[in-house]
């Protein structure tokens, strides 16, 4: 580890929580409905298009309204996806000529990016037609953030109301999202980073001469930088190119690197004003910001420390993997250059602690150690930042939990914001931890018990389970990011992980807005002697040990026959 | 139940016509208006006008009189900009193994008497598999190489990889690094 690396994951900390309270402010005032800064340029729009969707931007809507409209507009999004996929070939904007994409990578691919995953089965540029890139997999890129972070919105709702049963209207929280907070965010990152050098194009690929042998190397070009803002913003992940943020025609360099880093960070980190704003309480949503960037911050530590100590088998064969002045040394398998060791290591640690799933690295050529840092971040449920909106609301669920365990420590009655936490809540709470860990343990362990499960593993020994472990955390948890070398574009993985991502998507909002209509229900108790301060450094202490408590406890055997194993081998070569 | 309907196809008919259509045409627009050469592939044009290659897409590299770049895991030959990928070994992989053993001794072949410490960056395959750059010091570790088979002196060459090193932004962020492709395209335009 050297001081310029940590001197870059510093900076990169350091400008994510100055953006929090502007940007978090904004976004209070675009939920709550209020005249901000582009309303001029949007009202008249937004407006129209109720009109046309016969959408009453007042009419409130109870748990179960904003549910199945949430439900309703995810499954129109899967269908016009899988169909545009299976049709590509006879529409327009094909210039590469790709033919219409399989059954099953169709619906896992519709579902991946109405779920906010970008599970990847297929590579960008050697599957995708432009018109399938643009009009499918950028349109969900926002819709799916923009649903995240209305669940939240009606979550929050829930947790500031007081005996009502209306949570907001879910059409306005989905285009108040998109056209006031995610469209003007991307286009000014598409921008800067074609300033950059990410290519923005129609045109299908350039031809340039070899200068070794005189050959000709083609290029895959399109409109790359447009796809790539949102897919950092929305914190979905699904690269234009297989190599994903590793492509130097994505990211060309250490600054668009940092500019991505922040991308899909800024509105997770933001939120939690935007939450303390809404519940007239910052100090609450501060607290919560201060445990998710405690974890990520230290398991950032670990994956850096990890990946600079370098392959020590490498070594052993002759490589220098020092690191000094003209070389960044340490693990360099599957890393660009121009990053080097930290920014790599704390984009990894960044797109599996949000559910962004964008990769600058191979996570599956990281070190053992490195390697689970990323898994631990996505099994913790990706709490530390979280997805747009997913975070926040996964991370409420925790402090409900924290609030509810020191209640009964100290034998009074939980309440959080004024409301009593009783059985229903902590019925959903428990629902809604359990059910991750059910399904990528279950999943892990069929597929590495049957043929079709064990016949795509690439890599030998344990890192063969971490490949399957990691393919089903991330899809469960609604990531994306892989360790690369599974062959996942088979009828069982795309059938499973269809599965897996749908359950870990829509049940977990069907739960959460089922906690969120409760809330709203409650009469406010006020704050008496027995109230626990929930935004102390002592809870936010408490909350931590919560996350990491419920997540060790879940995933440590798993683990353990994977990462842990493989770090021990490789220490004893 | 039909309201519910009628709005989900409209958000997302909208959403596909803002999202999907106008969004991705104004930023190629702004793109190919403000910044043309970047928004095409930052493509290089050699003095005679064809294209040389693009600045950040790394070339193939084998022969001695040229710097060699980081190995490339690409679709089916290295540095296939149209299939990007790594290897996806993980680090008890024999295969990493191989793969590494094989560069060591095609380096010593054409360099045997060069003992220097070979950097970790020349015998690890890259992300994408078309990584232009290579560290300061594995470009250094080439120098007797690349001086001997173009007759040159290697203090020349040495001088020429010194000037070819971009340092991090700001002195901060990213490695020093070579544009492998620039500098040997520097190192042909000597010969002219």
């Amino acid at each position: 580890m050297t001081m310029h690396g940590w001197l870059q994951i510093l900076i990169y900390f350091v400008i994510l929580v100055l953006t929090v309270k502007p940007l978090g402010a904004y976004m209070a005032q675009v939920y709550q409905g209020k005249a901000s800064l582009l309303s001029p340029i949007l009202g008249g729009l937004e407006h129209r298009f109720y009109r046309i969707a016969g959408v009453h931007p007042d009419e409130e809507m109870n748990w179960k309204t904003y549910a199945i409209a949430v439900l309703a507009f995810s499954l129109v999004g899967v269908a016009f996806l899988y169909l545009l996929q299976r049709i590509q070939h006879l529409l327009p904007l094909n210039p590469a000529g790709f033919g219409a994409v399989a059954p099953d990578l169709a619906l896992n691919t519709a579902v991946s990016f109405v779920t906010n995953t970008n599970w990847q089965s297929y590579g960008g540029e050697t599957t995708m037609s432009l018109l399938t890139q643009m009009m499918g997999m950028t349109v969900q890129n926002f819709a799916s953030a923009a649903v995240g972070i209305a669940v939240l919105m009606a979550l929050i709702r829930g947790l500031s109301r007081h005996q009502t049963d209306g949570l907001g209207n879910f059409w306005v929280d989905l285009t108040r999202g998109t056209l006031y907070i995610l469209l003007p965010l991307s286009i000014l990152l598409a921008v800067l980073l074609v300033s950059l050098g990410t290519v923005q194009t129609l045109a299908p690929s350039a031809t340039v001469r070899l200068l070794e042998n005189g050959g000709e190397q083609a290029i895959a070009l399109g409109p790359v930088a447009s796809q790539t803002a949102i897919k950092h913003i929305g914190t979905n992940g699904g690269g234009f190119f297989n190599a994903n943020s590793a492509h130097p025609l994505e990211n060309p360099t250490p600054i668009s690197n940092l500019l991505l880093m922040l991308a899909e960070t800024i509105i997770p980190a933001a939120l939690t004003y935007t939450y303390g704003v809404m519940i007239k309480d910052t100090r609450q949503g501060w607290a919560i910001l201060a445990a998710m960037l405690f974890l990520l911050v230290a398991f950032t530590g670990l994956a850096y420390s990890a990946e600079a100590a370098g392959n020590p088998g490498l070594v052993a064969l002759g490589a220098d993997h020092t690191p000094g002045e003209w070389q960044p040394g340490g693990n360099m398998e599957g890393k660009e250059l121009r990053f080097g060791i930290a920014p790599s290591a704390l984009f990894a640690s960044i797109t599996t602690a949000t559910s962004s799933g964008a990769v600058n690295s191979t996570h599956d050529s990281f070190t053992p150690l490195g390697g689970m840092v990323t898994l631990v971040l996505m099994q913790l449920g990706e709490v530390a930042l979280g997805g747009v909106g997913s975070g926040l609301y996964g991370m409420l669920v925790f402090v409900l939990v924290a609030v509810f365990v020191a209640g009964l420590m100290v034998g009074r009655t939980p309440e959080y914001l004024g409301k009593k936490i009783e059985p229903f809540e902590m019925k959903m709470a428990a629902l809604l931890i359990l059910l991750m860990p059910l399904l990528v343990l279950g999943l892990t362990g069929l597929a590495v018990s049957i043929d079709a499960g064990t016949s795509s593993i690439s890599n030998p020994g344990s890192h063969g389970i971490s490949q399957v472990l990691y393919a089903f955390t991330s899809q469960s948890n609604n990531n994306g990011s892989a360790f690369g070398g599974l062959s996942s574009n088979t009828p069982f993985y795309n059938y499973a992980g269809a599965a897996a991502m749908l359950i870990g998507r829509f049940w977990v909002i069907l739960l959460t807005l089922a906690l969120a209509g409760s809330l709203a229900g409650k009469k406010k108790v006020p704050a008496g002697a027995g109230t626990l301060p929930t935004a102390s450094p002592l809870f936010v202490g408490w909350l931590i040990v919560v996350v990491l408590v419920v997540g060790a406890l879940n995933f440590l055997p798993a683990l353990a026959l994977g990462p842990v194993i493989e770090h021990l081998l490789m220490a004893g070569v | 139940m039909a309201r519910t309907i009628r709005a989900s196809l409209a958000s997302l008919s909208f959403f596909i016509l803002i999202t999907g259509l106008a969004y991705p045409l104004l930023i190629t627009g702004l793109a190919q208006g403000l910044f043309p050469w970047q928004a095409n592939g930052s493509l290089m044009k050699s003095a005679g006008g064809s294209l040389d290659g693009s600045e950040l897409i790394g070339q193939p590299f084998t022969q001695s009189e040229y710097f060699w770049g980081r190995l490339s895991a690409t679709g089916d030959h290295p540095y296939n900009a149209t299939a990007s990928g790594g290897t996806q070994y993980s680090v008890l992989n024999e295969a990493l193994d191989e793969q590494v053993k094989a560069r060591i001794v095609q380096l010593k072949v054409a360099d045997p008497e060069n003992t220097a410490p070979i950097p970790v960056d020349l015998v690890t395959a890259s992300a994408s598999g078309l990584d232009p750059h290579i560290s300061p010091a594995a470009a250094y570790y080439q120098v007797t190489r690349v001086a001997r088979a173009r007759g040159m002196r290697e203090e020349d060459v040495r001088s020429l990889v010194a000037s070819h090193i971009e340092q991090p932004v700001l002195g901060i962020f990213g490695e020093p690094r070579i544009n492998v492709l620039r500098l040997n395209l520097a190192l042909d335009s000597l010969l002219q």
